[in-house]
């Protein structure tokens, strides 16, 4: 196991850079999710720890030692791919195998550490079978199998969940984060899927357009997000933002201050100085449906039902408010109708406040 | 009954479509059969019987296969031609594909120019290489050689290509799935990449070996030594030695198709299970 430092790592391809200078330390044994929209670079970056991309400028250290111009298999990590790219002529048992194809061990300890792999992934039935007879999540284990077999010094995954289908998916990211806390090896992970990222990182980085936006813990992420592309990327559905101007302490919505009852609201951010342009962050689930009458919440927003999607547990609204809409969580016992008018509620401290220029967080 | 009323249309009825295809292709194998036959039937009819253009033979008789295959110089061109055809098909298996690997998934400067000189090869007629070839090996002291019948076969433009194709279907994962896992880019090529192209393998070995087991201008050019001939152009000496022997020829003829065939029924089965890996291929 080791750690992993990225210092100022650059990709350019041709004129076009892709990675601009990221800095990103992985502890030994973390558990690390990059995440962003397609083209934000996660992947480069993965490709370039493993030494499948050059690295165009910076300095990348596994194990304390520069490995820029060291070939993949001078760096012993193992990946695993998206598509799995098992090899379809060769049976599991020597799909696994190929894991430890440098390795100096002896056949019959190979055969051993191919049957103990084997176990762990619960592959042991099939060893003998070709991926063409394999389910997809199997095909899955597979690929990981061939990564675990020779105890290298991290993982690299590589949006290797996205092709099974959500059942599958959600099992999978179970087993992984089972795997990762038996095995307390440094795993790097790129995702699209913030749900994935939430769930399995110890630190999630947040990417977008080569850079990185915000690095941190999962709930830090989520109650804290640090501009307006982290706050909506992270949370299901995401978050609601409102335009507004700050005035003297107090929020100024335009048209839609007659839906949004913000008068009176103390504890806002100090930073918000008078007749700045803003954005007012509010996750759907931090809202509360209020019954007839009921006004016991410092913000107040009323608005009439476009839409209800009901999940089950709980059931999405889908408001329309003067400007604009919002989203908002209400129990699966309320009956919603389109054109209802209704009113919901919000702490003040669920409020998260954005400048609208820069998109940052204002604390 | 009732499976056979929820089958598709296609495999219940028979359409108009399908009648007319299967004739286009009985009249095709007719076509192709007939020669065959003739060939095989004539090598079991007596030297006074050839012109006798009956299908089935009215006195039947092995002896001309006896005869053929107690002559020293048929199997010396049997071996000859086997040979011959086995090294070169083993050598265009070898290099072909290795080239169009490097070209399929290497980028270097130069990779476009240098597939298109190899692609341009194609257009020119063999005949007309084959003066600077006799020249080349004259020089070389190749005349009368096994090399000398050999080497213009044993890299080909067309296998090239052909296995560039099939190379550039092979998902990139693959190969950098096994470049993490410590191969060389030769170990690469040879245990990951080329298993999964084995049906465009066996479509050129195939090609490949017919092709050099019935090459007859250039090995003829490039013999003059007996007992370096080659089938075709063995046979053909049978047919100018004294009189014309049919009867000799086209049973040395059908003794000739015995390896194609062996060879074709070995690689078919191949290309048919390439075609179904590919098909489930995740």
């Amino acid at each position: 196991m080791a750690r992993i430092e990225l210092e100022q790592i650059v990709k350019r391809y041709g004129n076009i850079t892709t990675v601009h200078g990221i800095d990103l330390t992985i502890g030994d044994g973390e558990f690390v999710v990059l995440v962003g929209p397609s083209g934000c670079g996660k992947s480069t970056t993965l490709r370039m720890i493993a030494g499948l991309e050059a690295i165009s400028g910076g300095t990348l250290r596994i194990g304390g030692q520069v490995v820029n111009d060291h070939e993949p298999k001078h760096r012993n990590i193992a990946m695993v791919f998206q598509n799995y790219a098992i090899y379809p002529h060769l049976t599991v048992a020597q799909n696994i195998g190929f894991g430890l194809y440098t390795s100096k061990l002896s056949k019959a300890e190979k055969q051993a550490r191919i049957l103990e792999t084997a176990r762990t992934l619960s592959l042991e039935p099939y060893l003998e079978r070709r991926p063409a007879a394999l389910s997809g999540g199997q095909r899955q284990r597979v690929a990981i199998g061939r990564a675990m077999v020779r105890d290298p010094v991290a993982f690299l995954f590589d949006e290797p969940l996205s092709n099974l289908d959500a059942q599958l998916r959600g099992q999978m990211r179970l087993e992984i984060k089972q795997l990762h806390q038996r095995l307390g090896s440094t795993i790097v992970f790129v995702t699209h899927d913030q749900v994935e990222a939430m769930s399995l990182a110890d630190r999630i980085v947040v990417m977008r357009e080569g850079r990185i936006l915000q690095v941190g813990a999962p709930m830090d992420l989520y109650n804290r997000p640090a501009d307006i592309f982290t706050a909506r990327f992270i949370g299901t559905p995401e978050m609601n933002m409102l335009d507004a101007t700050s005035e003297s302490g107090r929020l100024n919505m335009g048209a839609n201050a007659g839906a949004v009852d913000l008068s009176g609201i103390a504890g806002l951010p100090q930073g918000i100085g008078a007749g700045r342009p803003i954005v007012l962050g509010l996750r759907p689930q931090e809202l509360t449906l209020l019954a007839d009458g009921r006004n016991d919440f410092p913000i107040r927003i009323e608005g009439k039902v476009r839409v209800a999607e009901p999940h089950g547990s709980e059931t999405f609204v889908m408001l329309d408010l003067p400007l604009g809409h919002i989203v908002a969580r209400a129990p699966s016992t309320a009956a919603f109708k389109p054109g209802d008018a209704v009113a919901f509620g919000a702490e003040t401290g669920s409020l998260r406040v954005f400048d609208r220029q820069t998109e940052k967080l204002i604390e | 009954m009732s499976d056979a009323a929820k089958l598709p249309p296609a495999y219940g009825a028979v359409r108009p479509g399908r009648i007319i295809a299967w004739t286009i292709l009985f009249l095709g194998g007719i076509v192709m059969m007939t020669p065959l036959l003739f060939m095989f039937s004539t090598s079991l009819k007596s030297a006074g019987h050839v012109y006798d253009l009956r299908l089935i033979p009215e006195q039947p008789t092995l002896a001309n296969y006896v005869k053929v295959l107690s002559d020293g110089r048929f199997a010396r061109w049997f071996l000859n031609s086997t040979l011959i055809a086995t090294i070169v098909t083993l050598s265009c298996l070898f290099f072909d594909s290795l080239v169009a690997y490097t070209l399929a998934k290497f980028n270097f400067p130069g990779r476009r120019l240098v597939f298109l000189a190899i692609l341009s090869t194609l257009m020119i007629p063999t005949e007309m290489l084959v003066i600077p070839w006799y020249l080349m090996a004259s020089k070389l002291g190749w005349i009368d050689t096994y090399w000398g019948i050999m080497f213009p076969g044993m890299i080909t433009a067309f296998g090239v290509f052909l296995m560039k194709q099939f190379f550039e279907t092979v998902p990139n994962d693959f190969l950098e799935a096994a470049r993490v896992d410590g191969l060389n880019e030769f170990a690469i090529w040879w245990k990951v990449a080329l298993p999964l192209v084995t049906p465009a393998l066996s479509a050129l070995a195939i090609f490949t070996f017919l092709g050099n087991w019935t090459a007859f201008f250039w090995p003829l050019i490039v013999t003059t030594d007996q007992s370096l001939y080659t089938l075709p152009v063995g046979l053909s000496s049978f047919a100018v030695e004294q009189s014309i022997q049919w009867e000799l020829i086209m049973t040395g003829a059908a003794l000739a198709t015995i390896p194609t065939l062996a060879i074709f029924l070995f690689f078919q089965r191949y290309i048919v299970r390439g075609v179904m890996l590919a098909g489930v291929k995740g």
